[in-house]
């Protein structure tokens, strides 16, 4: 009989994995990333479509490591412990659309749900607005669950589709040594680079490479998910991927107060607004796409990062969703949603409720 | 005579589900579970057990694994 359960997928472990988190974004906020934003996979994965021209909105565009050394992370992990296995096949379109709305989503809270855990910890009382809405998209999502949706098998394919994420992921490092930020400068050689706003908040490369690949190893063995950790209590009350949310929630905190980032209150709030109900609005829609596709932004770059196929056509579908949220004015500010943002929540939400409720198997 | 749950290649939590839906439909007996990630061999394993199923054997099968489950 094999190995059962390997150390980091036990539930000491990932709550292990959860403190090891809850003290490295707090960190990598210190050290440069943009306030109550250490790791943020919507954020960062739009920063990156703004540094490679997908969008133009000056302030968000930069190259995150913390993206790359996710998915590199990940699949160091997998290879090491032989999980890297190359599978694709199982609704790419739908996933990819998926992955559009949940950007949009997402953009209309300004955060993901890992932000919206940082955000709390941070002492952002309009997270706890995100939160909720995050919880009801996932309950949204777990009633199609129960109604036998899914997207269908996936096939184990060759290696190369595996590894054309990460391949992706490298080549973006390359392009980023290549063309390095210029003191000042908005552009350098073919990437946009922001030179003020939360894009130019950043920690140093290495240093941002390095606790991406820390934490996409970690969260590959562990099985780290946000949504999962949500949607696993509604769907069967098992509490094992919660524990390690929480465990990243409670220890971002203490950390957060150790060093003097907790700053409790609604108003002004770093990278955020005020607007409650589309604060909720957003992440209901981003909660449910989450849901749909199988896992939270993060679970999706590390299962890219293991070779699925499926999951990096998701991670370009948010990339290419947030060159089209902020081309179109659908993503938030701190002043509050977009000019299209309402919109978008509701075209969003009509079109993820057409996924869920017309890709539903009787027998899987 | 056990009943077979094909859950490979079915993204999670699909596996978990199609388990959980037999065990309620069996209550007693056996099921071998079929799935192809260490992740899905992990959480069937963990929902077995925490419906009172003991897990007989887990075996490698081609790229993923056979999970042998029962209960009385």
């Amino acid at each position: 009989m094999t190995k059962l359960v390997q150390i980091f997928a036990t539930r000491w472990g990932i709550i292990a994995v959860g403190a090891v988190i809850g003290i490295l974004a707090p960190l990598l906020q210190k050290w440069g990333n943009p306030p109550n934003m250490g790791v943020c996979v919507a954020c960062f994965e739009r920063d990156i479509a703004g540094t490679l021209g997908l969008h133009r909105a000056a302030v968000v565009q930069y190259m995150r490591p913390e993206i790359i050394g996710f998915v590199l992370g990940s699949m160091i992990a997998a290879y090491a412990f032989k999980e890297f296995r190359a599978r694709a096949g199982s609704a790419p379109i739908v996933r990819f659309m998926l992955g559009v709305f949940a950007m949009i989503g997402a953009l209309v809270f300004l955060g993901c749900p890992w932000r919206a855990a940082l955000r709390l910890a941070g002492g952002d009382g309009n997270a706890v607005f995100g939160l909720l809405g995050l919880i009801g998209g996932i309950w949204v999502g777990t009633l199609f669950l129960r109604a036998d949706y899914n997207l269908g098998r996936s096939q184990s394919t060759h290696t190369t589709v595996g590894w054309l994420l990460p391949l992706t992921m490298l080549g973006f490092l390359v392009l980023m040594l290549m063309f390095p930020q210029v003191e000042g400068q908005d552009k350098s050689g073919i990437l946009f680079y922001s030179v003020k706003g939360p894009g130019s908040m950043h920690a140093p490369i290495l240093v941002s490479l390095g606790v991406g690949l820390l934490i996409g190893f970690l969260a590959q063995r562990s099985r780290f998910c946000t949504m999962g950790a949500i949607r696993d209590l509604l769907l069967f009350r098992q509490t094992h991927l919660l524990s390690g949310f929480a465990a990243l929630i409670v220890v971002a905190f203490i950390t957060n107060l150790i060093l003097g980032q907790f700053h409790p209150g609604f108003a002004k709030q770093p990278v955020a607004h005020t607007m409650g109900l589309w604060n909720f609005g957003g992440m209901v829609l981003a909660g449910l796409a989450f849901a749909l596709a199988g896992g939270c932004p993060g679970r999706q770059l590390f299962l890219a990062g293991e070779g699925d196929g499926d999951a990096a056509v998701f991670v370009l579908g948010m990339i290419v969703g947030a060159g089209i949220a902020h081309n179109f004015g659908l993503a938030s500010s701190a002043e509050g949603v977009g000019p299209y943002g309402i919109p978008a929540v509701i075209i969003g939400l009509l079109a993820c409720l057409f996924i869920g409720f017309t890709m539903r198997k009787r027998n899987a | 005579m056990s009943s077979i749950v094909d859950a490979r290649g079915l993204s999670c939590p699909q596996p978990v589900l199609m388990t959980v839906k037999e065990i309620k439909k069996i209550q007693r007996g056996e099921i071998v579970v079929l799935v192809d990630t260490d992740t899905s061999k992990e959480n069937v394993s963990r929902a077995a057990a925490s419906h009172g199923w003991s897990l007989k054997s887990v075996e490698p099968d081609g790229t993923g694994y056979r999970i042998h489950i029962s209960k009385g």
